[in-house]
C-alpha cells in the first residue's frame, strides 16, 4: 500500500469519526490546511521529475479531491443533524389562542346595515338618497303635508317641541321623515326619485315604541307614475329586502293626511315560535303605509297637481330590521349593550350588495 | 268602532258569511281589528243540572256537587260559589275547556283532597259580564245538555274596526253598511227616519251666544217630550248595547247611545224638570265647573263650549252631559238635544280635560250635518215607542244645512292616478251606491258629495273611493323602469363619508352604538351645549331633555352601563347627528368613539401575547385618523396640536385641524372631572370628528391615478437619536428632519421615545429613522454624511435637540 493510499484511508477514517463540525474542521485543516498532510504532499510535486510528476500528480490531486468531497459530504450531514437537534429544542404551543381579527369583533349596528341594504336596493331602481335636519318647522313637518290645524299629531303629547320663539313660532323634532319630501320638492325639479332614511321622534315609549326611531320614505314625482307603479316598486322591494322569490302583499285603503288615495300594506307570512317567514303562511303583517301624493301637498310645494303627480311610502327601518333579523324589543336598539350588538350587529366587511346578496 | 253582525244586518241585506264580510271590510279601508265570536269561543259550555251539593269534607266554604249534563252520568265538581245548591241549573265546562275570563284551560283537579272533573261557571268566567259573584243561575226550564250560548242567544259575533279619522260616517253602523252595500257583498237598507209631528211649542228656548268670538256651534236642535215613563230599556236594546261593551242605564239614555252607534249621531237627553229656564250655548267662563255624568268634576275655561241654563253649566257641549240634569227612572219630561259642534274645538277640549266619550269620538271627526234633525226625529220616535209621552215641536238655533260640494271629475283621472280603467257606468254605480250623485255623460262628470263625507274634497278623493270599492287588487302592478340613463352614484359626499366612517371604525374592533339624540341638561352642558334653544319644551324624561352637542356623553354612559353589566373593556362608536344650534346648518354629522379599559384596537381584553395595557390617547388618535382617512380627508394636511376641549385631559389630548380655522376634531383621555360629573369610571379615551369639516377633494376629470415613479436606486435609511427638552414635540423633530432636504428625504418615522436613566431629568430622547431616496444616481458615503449632518443641524436649529451620545 502506497503512502498516498494509506494517508487517504487515515483521513477518511478521521472524517468519518469527526463528531461535530469543529472536529471535522480540525481534520480539514490537518489535511488541506496550509501545513496539512495533503498540502505537504502537493508541495513535493515541485521537486519531482516530469515523469514522476506525471504519475504522482494525478494521484495526489485525486487524493485532495476525494478528501475534500468526503469532508463536504460529512459537513452537510453534521450540519443537517445539528439543525435537526436545534429544531427539536425549538417548539411553541401552537394550541395557544390567537387574537381574533378586529374585523371579526367589530360590529356595524343593524340600523346602519339595513339602511345600506335599502340604499343598495333603491339605488338599483334609480333612487337617490335625500336627507334633512332633525329639527324642523311646524310648516314643513305638518302644514305643507296637509295636516289640518288641530290634528292630534300636533299636540304636545305626541310631538317634541322646542321653546316658543319671540315671533310665536316653535320648532319641533320631526315626527316623520316626510318634511324631507317637502324640502326635496321645493328644491328639485321633477322627475324626482329619492329615498329618505333618518331619525324621527315621537313622545312615546314601550316595547315597540321609543322616543327616537328610524324611518325610510320613498318619493317619486313625475308626469307618468301611478298606483300600479307604486305597487310594483313595493313588491320588488319586499322580495329584494326579505330575500325571497315571492311575496304576497295586500294593499288596503287607509288614511294619511299627505296621500290620496292612501294605502296600508300587509305582507303575508308564517309566524312560528317567534320566527317570521315571508313568502308563505296565512298571517298578514302590516309593514308600511303609502299612497299617491296629496294634491294639496304638491300645491304646497310649488307643483301643479294637474301636471305632476307621484307617490310616496314610509316604513320603520327599525321595524323592518326586527322583522328580517328577528329582534323582538325595539328598546334594545338604543341601549348600546355590547352583548346585543355582538349578536345582532354585522361584521364590518359584510357590506350589503345586490351582487353578493344583501345579507350573505 | 264596534258592532255585531246582526246589528249590521239591520242595515245590510246579505247572506255572506262572517269571514267574507270581515275580509271585505278590511279591503275597503275599514280595517277589522278584532272579531269576537263568542259562539265559537263558548261552544263547549253546556247547561247542567246540579243534582246534589254537599259540604266539602275538608273545607267549610266549598261544596262537592254532582252535576248532570243530560247523559245520565253525574259528574263530580268541587265548587266554591255561595249560590251552588241542589236543584239549580247552571253552566258547566268540562276538563280541556278554555275559560276566557281566566285565560286558562281547565284540567281535572283535586281540591282539598276531593277530585273535581269540571267547573260550574260565573258570567265573568265566560266574559259575558263583569259579574264574578257566584255561578250563573238559569231558569228551571233551561234544557240540560244544550249549548249555553245557543240557548241564551249571546252568540252574536262582535266586529271591531280600526276607524281612520277621515271617516266619521262609519262611526255609525248604517255608514258601514252603506260602504259594504257599494260592493257585491250585500245591499244597503237606507232607513230614513220619518218626522214626528210636535203637538205643542217647545217651552225651552235656545240661544247661541258667542259674543264677538267665533261660533263653536253651527246649529242646535231641541225638543221636549213630556209624560214619558222611563225605566229599563227592552231586551233587544240592552242586548245591542251590552254586546259592544256599553252598560244599559235606562231607556232614555240607552236610546241616545243606540243612535250614536247606529247612525253615528250623538244626542243628549236632559231631565226637563231639572233644567232651569232657557238654554244658552256659549263659551265656558274660566273656572266654571261641571259635575259630569262620569262622576268627575271638570274645571272649564273659555276655550270650551258648554250648554248652560239660567242657573249654571249643565252640559259639556258635544262631549258629556252633566249629572244634575241627567235622566233617571223618575224622569217624566225629557229634552232631547241634537246639535252640531266645531270639530277642532271638541278635540281640543276633550284632550285638555282628558275625557273620551262616544260623542266626542264622533263630533271631533265631523258628524253629518244633514242628519242633525233626522237624528232628533229618530230619537223622538224611539222615545215615544219605548217610553210614551207627547212631543213638542222642534226648536232650531242656527242652520244645519250643509255646504254643497261638487267635484268636476275627468274620467281619465282614475287611470292617471291609479292606473285603473273603469267604464262610466261602473264609476256611476259605485259612486251612487256610496251616496254620491254623478251628472253628465262625457269624459267629464260633475259629482255631488254627500253631506256625511266631509273627507271628500277633490278628484284624488274620488279616485280613492273608486279604487277602494273596486279593490286595490284590481290595480295592475306595473313595472317602473329605472330609466335610460346609466347608473350613477346616488349618495352625497356626506352620506358616503358616513358609511365609510362606520365601516372604518368597525374594522378597528369597535362596536357601533346608536344612542339617543337627546341627553340630560347636565350632559349637554358638560360637552359644550345646553343652550335654551336646544332644550325640549316637553321632554319624555329628564335625562332626555336637550339635543346632544356631542356623541361623547351618550357613548360614555353606554360604556359605563356595559361595565356595570360585566363588560369592562368596551370600544363603542357612533356616527350620527349633533346639534350646535336649531337651524339646519347647525346640525352636523359627527363620528365619535370611546375605548374603556383594555379595549385596544389590536385586541380587546387581556391576552397572553402582550402585556395588558389600557387603551390610551394614541388608540383614540388612531381611531380618529382611521375615520378621517376612511372619509377621504387630506391626511398630509392634518395638524395635531396639544390640548382639546374642556372635557379632555389637558395634557393627554390633541386637536386635529387644517389650520386654526378648520378644526376637524379632537382625541385623548377624558377629563377625570367630566367623568366624575357623569358618574362614569375611567380612564376612558375618546375621539370625535366632524365629517362636514373635511374639505371636499377637488373634482377630477379622470379617475386615473398619477403615474407611479419607482426609483431604480437603493433607498438609504439612517437612524438618529436626539436628546431634547421634554416639552419638545415629536412632530417638530420630524418636520425639521424632513426640511433638511425635501427632495431626497421621503420618510421620517419615530421609532423610539425614551425618558429615564441615562437621560438628564427634564429631557427625553427621540429616535427617528430617515429614509433617503436618490432619484438619478446612487448616493456616495460623503453625500450621505453631508445630508446626515444637515439633518442634525436642522433638528438642533428648530428644536434645540442634540445627537444622543
Amino acid at each position: 500500500m502506497s503512502d498516498i493510499t494509506q494517508l487517504e484511508n487515515e483521513l477518511l477514517a478521521a472524517i468519518a469519526s469527526a463528531k461535530d463540525e469543529a472536529g471535522l474542521e480540525a481534520v480539514r485543516v490537518a489535511a488541506l490546511g496550509k501545513s496539512g498532510s495533503v498540502s505537504a504532499l502537493l508541495k513535493t510535486l515541485g521537486a519531482m521529475t516530469p515523469d514522476e510528476r506525471k504519475v504522482q500528480g494525478p494521484a495526489i490531486n485525486g487524493l485532495k479531491e476525494r478528501v475534500g468531497a468526503a469532508i463536504a459530504t460529512a459537513k452537510d450531514a453534521l450540519g443537517s443533524s445539528a439543525l435537526d437537534a436545534r429544531l427539536n429544542s425549538e417548539t411553541v404551543d401552537v394550541t395557544l389562542p390567537v387574537r381574533e381579527a378586529p374585523t371579526e369583533t367589530g360590529r356595524v349596528h343593524p340600523i346602519s346595515q339595513v339602511t345600506d341594504e335599502l340604499t343598495a336596493i333603491f339605488a338599483d331602481m334609480g333612487f337617490a338618497v335625500a336627507e334633512g335636519p332633525d329639527i324642523e318647522t311646524d310648516d314643513y313637518n305638518f302644514t305643507k303635508l296637509n295636516f289640518p290645524e288641530g290634528h292630534p299629531a300636533r299636540e304636545m303629547h305626541d310631538t317634541f317641541y322646542f321653546p316658543q320663539k319671540p315671533d310665536g313660532s316653535r320648532l319641533l323634532l320631526r315626527t316623520h321623515t316626510s318634511p324631507v319630501q317637502v324640502r326635496t320638492m321645493l328644491t328639485q325639479t321633477p322627475p324626482i326619485r329619492v329615498i329618505i332614511p333618518g331619525r324621527t321622534y315621537r313622545s312615546d315609549s314601550d316595547q315597540t315604541h321609543t322616543p327616537m326611531f328610524h324611518q325610510v320614505e320613498g318619493l317619486v314625482i313625475d308626469k307618468g307614475s301611478h298606483l300600479g307603479h307604486l305597487k310594483w316598486i313595493l313588491e320588488e322591494f319586499c322580495k329584494a329586502f326579505f330575500e325571497v322569490d315571492q311575496v304576497k302583499m295586500r294593499f288596503r285603503p287607509s288614511f294619511f293626511p299627505f296621500t290620496e288615495p292612501s294605502l296600508e300594506v300587509d305582507i303575508q307570512c308564517r309566524r312560528d315560535k317567534g320566527e317570521i317567514r315571508f313568502g308563505e303562511g296565512e298571517d298578514w303583517l302590516e309593514i308600511l303605509g303609502c299612497g299617491m301624493v296629496h294634491p294639496n301637498v304638491l300645491k304646497n310645494c310649488g307643483l301643479d297637481p294637474a301636471e305632476y303627480r307621484g307617490f310616496a311610502w314610509g316604513m320603520g327601518i327599525d321595524r323592518i330590521a326586527m322583522l328580517k333579523y328577528g329582534m323582538n324589543d325595539l328598546r334594545a336598539f338604543f341601549e348600546a349593550d355590547v352583548r346585543w350588538l355582538a349578536h345582532y350587529g354585522f361584521r364590518p366587511l359584510d357590506f350589503p350588495t345586490l351582487a353578493g346578496g344583501l345579507s350573505s | 268602532m264596534k258592532f255585531t253582525l246582526p246589528w249590521l244586518k239591520e242595515h245590510l241585506d246579505t247572506d255572506e258569511p262572517l269571514a267574507a264580510i270581515v275580509d271585505k271590510l278590511t279591503m275597503i279601508g275599514l280595517e277589522v281589528e278584532r272579531v269576537e265570536d263568542k259562539a265559537a269561543l263558548l261552544k263547549p259550555f253546556v247547561i247542567a243540572n246540579v243534582i246534589s251539593a254537599e259540604k266539602h269534607p275538608n273545607a267549610d266554604r266549598l261544596r262537592v256537587c254532582m252535576v248532570d249534563i243530560g247523559d245520565g252520568k253525574p259528574i263530580q265538581v268541587v265548587c266554591g260559589a255561595p249560590n251552588a245548591r241542589a236543584g239549580m241549573k247552571g253552566v258547566f265546562s268540562a276538563p280541556g275547556t278554555f275559560i276566557p275570563g281566566k285565560n286558562i284551560t281547565l284540567a281535572v283537579g283535586t281540591i282539598r283532597g276531593v277530585e273535581s272533573r269540571g267547573m260550574l261557571c260565573s258570567a265573568g268566567e265566560l266574559m259575558i259580564s263583569d259579574n264574578h259573584d257566584g255561578i250563573i243561575e238559569l231558569p228551571a226550564d233551561a234544557p240540560v245538555g244544550k249549548s249555553y250560548v245557543e240557548w241564551a242567544g249571546v252568540s252574536e259575533p262582535v266586529i271591531e274596526i280600526n276607524l281612520t279619522p277621515n271617516r266619521p260616517d262609519c262611526a255609525g253602523v248604517n255608514g258601514i253598511a252603506r260602504d259594504l252595500g257599494a260592493t257585491a257583498i250585500g245591499a244597503f237598507k237606507d232607513k230614513v227616519p220619518k218626522p214626528v209631528k210636535g203637538t205643542f211649542p217647545c217651552p225651552v228656548k235656545v240661544t247661541r251666544d258667542f259674543g264677538a268670538t267665533a261660533s263653536l256651534c253651527p246649529a242646535f236642535g231641541l225638543r221636549l217630550v213630556k209624560g214619558v215613563k222611563n225605566g229599563p230599556s227592552p231586551d233587544w236594546l240592552q242586548k245591542r248595547l251590552t254586546a259592544i261593551g256599553l252598560r244599559p242605564i235606562n231607556a232614555l239614555v240607552d236610546i241616545t247611545n243606540f243612535i250614536t252607534f247606529d247612525r253615528g249621531r250623538p244626542l243628549h237627553v236632559f231631565d226637563a224638570a231639572k233644567v232651569h229656564g232657557n238654554l244658552t250655548v256659549r263659551r265656558a267662563h274660566n273656572g266654571e265647573t261641571l259635575l259630569a255624568l262620569d262622576g268627575k268634576t271638570y274645571t272649564l275655561d273659555q276655550a270650551m263650549c258648554v250648554i248652560a241654563d239660567e242657573r249654571c253649566v249643565e252640559s259639556l257641549a258635544g262631549i258629556m252631559g252633566g249629572e244634575a240634569t241627567g235622566c233617571s227612572e223618575t224622569t217624566t219630561d225629557v229634552l232631547i238635544e241634537s246639535a252640531l259642534w266645531d270639530a277642532v274645538n271638541i278635540a281640543q277640549t276633550g284632550r285638555k280635560l282628558g275625557v273620551n266619550s262616544d260623542a266626542r269620538y264622533r263630533f271631533e271627526r265631523g258628524v253629518d250635518s244633514n242628519f242633525m234633525l233626522p237624528g232628533l226625529e229618530l230619537a223622538t220616535q224611539m222615545v215615544l215607542d219605548l217610553c210614551g209621552g207627547s212631543p213638542s215641536e222642534i226648536v232650531v238655533a242656527g242652520d244645519p244645512s250643509p255646504k254643497e260640494a261638487v267635484i268636476d271629475f275627468p274620467l281619465n283621472e282614475l287611470p292617471r292616478l291609479a292606473g285603473l280603467k273603469l267604464p262610466l257606468p261602473d264609476v256611476r254605480r259605485v259612486l251612487e251606491k256610496l251616496g254620491f250623485f254623478a251628472a253628465g255623460q262625457g269624459d267629464r262628470v260633475k259629482i255631488a258629495v254627500p253631506s256625511w263625507r266631509p273627507d271628500v274634497h277633490g278628484r284624488a278623493d274620488i279616485v280613492e273611493e273608486l279604487v277602494r270599492i273596486v279593490g286595490v287588487d284590481q290595480v295592475p302592478s306595473t313595472p317602473f323602469p329605472r330609466g335610460d340613463d346609466a347608473p350613477k352614484a346616488v349618495l352625497t359626499p356626506i352620506q358616503n363619508r358616513t358609511r365609510k366612517a362606520k365601516r372604518a371604525l368597525a374594522t378597528r374592533a369597535m362596536v357601533e352604538a346608536v344612542t339617543w339624540s337627546f341627553v340630560s341638561k347636565r350632559e349637554a352642558e358638560l360637552f359644550g351645549g345646553g343652550s335654551a334653544a336646544l332644550a325640549l319644551a316637553n321632554p319624555i324624561a329628564a335625562e332626555l331633555s336637550d339635543m346632544r352637542p356631542s356623541l361623547l356623553p351618550g357613548l360614555i354612559m353606554a360604556a359605563q352601563r356595559n361595565a356595570d353589566c360585566g363588560s369592562a373593556d368596551v370600544a363603542l362608536f357612533e356616527v350620527g347627528q349633533i346639534f350646535k344650534g336649531d337651524l339646519p346648518q347647525d346640525q352636523f354629522t359627527a363620528a365619535g368613539g370611546v375605548r374603556r379599559g383594555l379595549a385596544k384596537a389590536s385586541g380587546i381584553g387581556r391576552h397572553w401575547s402582550s402585556k395588558a395595557e389600557p387603551a390610551d390617547a394614541f388608540d383614540a388618535k388612531a381611531d380618529a385618523f382611521a375615520v378621517l382617512a376612511g372619509a377621504g380627508a387630506p391626511m398630509q394636511a392634518l395638524q395635531v396640536v396639544p390640548g382639546g376641549p374642556a372635557w379632555f385631559h389637558p395634557g393627554r389630548s390633541g386637536t386635529i385641524q387644517i389650520g386654526p380655522q378648520n378644526v376637524l376634531g379632537a382625541f385623548g383621555e377624558l377629563h377625570p372631572r367630566a367623568l366624575a360629573a357623569l358618574k362614569a369610571e375611567g380612564p376612558l379615551v375618546a375621539f370625535e370628528v366632524i365629517l362636514e369639516n373635511i374639505p371636499e377633494p377637488k373634482a377630477k376629470a379622470t379617475r386615473a391615478k398619477p403615474v407611479l415613479e419607482l426609483s431604480p436606486f437603493q433607498p438609504v435609511e439612517r437612524d438618529f437619536a436626539f436628546v431634547v427638552d421634554a416639552s419638545v414635540k415629536a412632530a417638530d423633530i420630524v418636520r425639521a428632519a424632513q426640511g433638511a432636504d425635501k427632495k431626497l428625504i421621503v420618510g421620517v418615522t419615530v421609532f423610539d421615545v425614551y425618558e429615564g436613566k441615562g437621560i438628564d431629568p427634564g429631557k427625553k430622547s427621540i429616535a427617528i429613522a430617515v429614509t433617503m431616496q436618490p432619484r438619478d444616481k446612487t448616493m456616495t458615503d460623503a453625500e450621505i454624511d453631508a445630508l446626515a449632518a444637515n439633518i442634525v443641524a436642522e433638528v438642533r436649529k428648530k428644536t434645540g435637540g442634540v445627537l444622543r451620545a
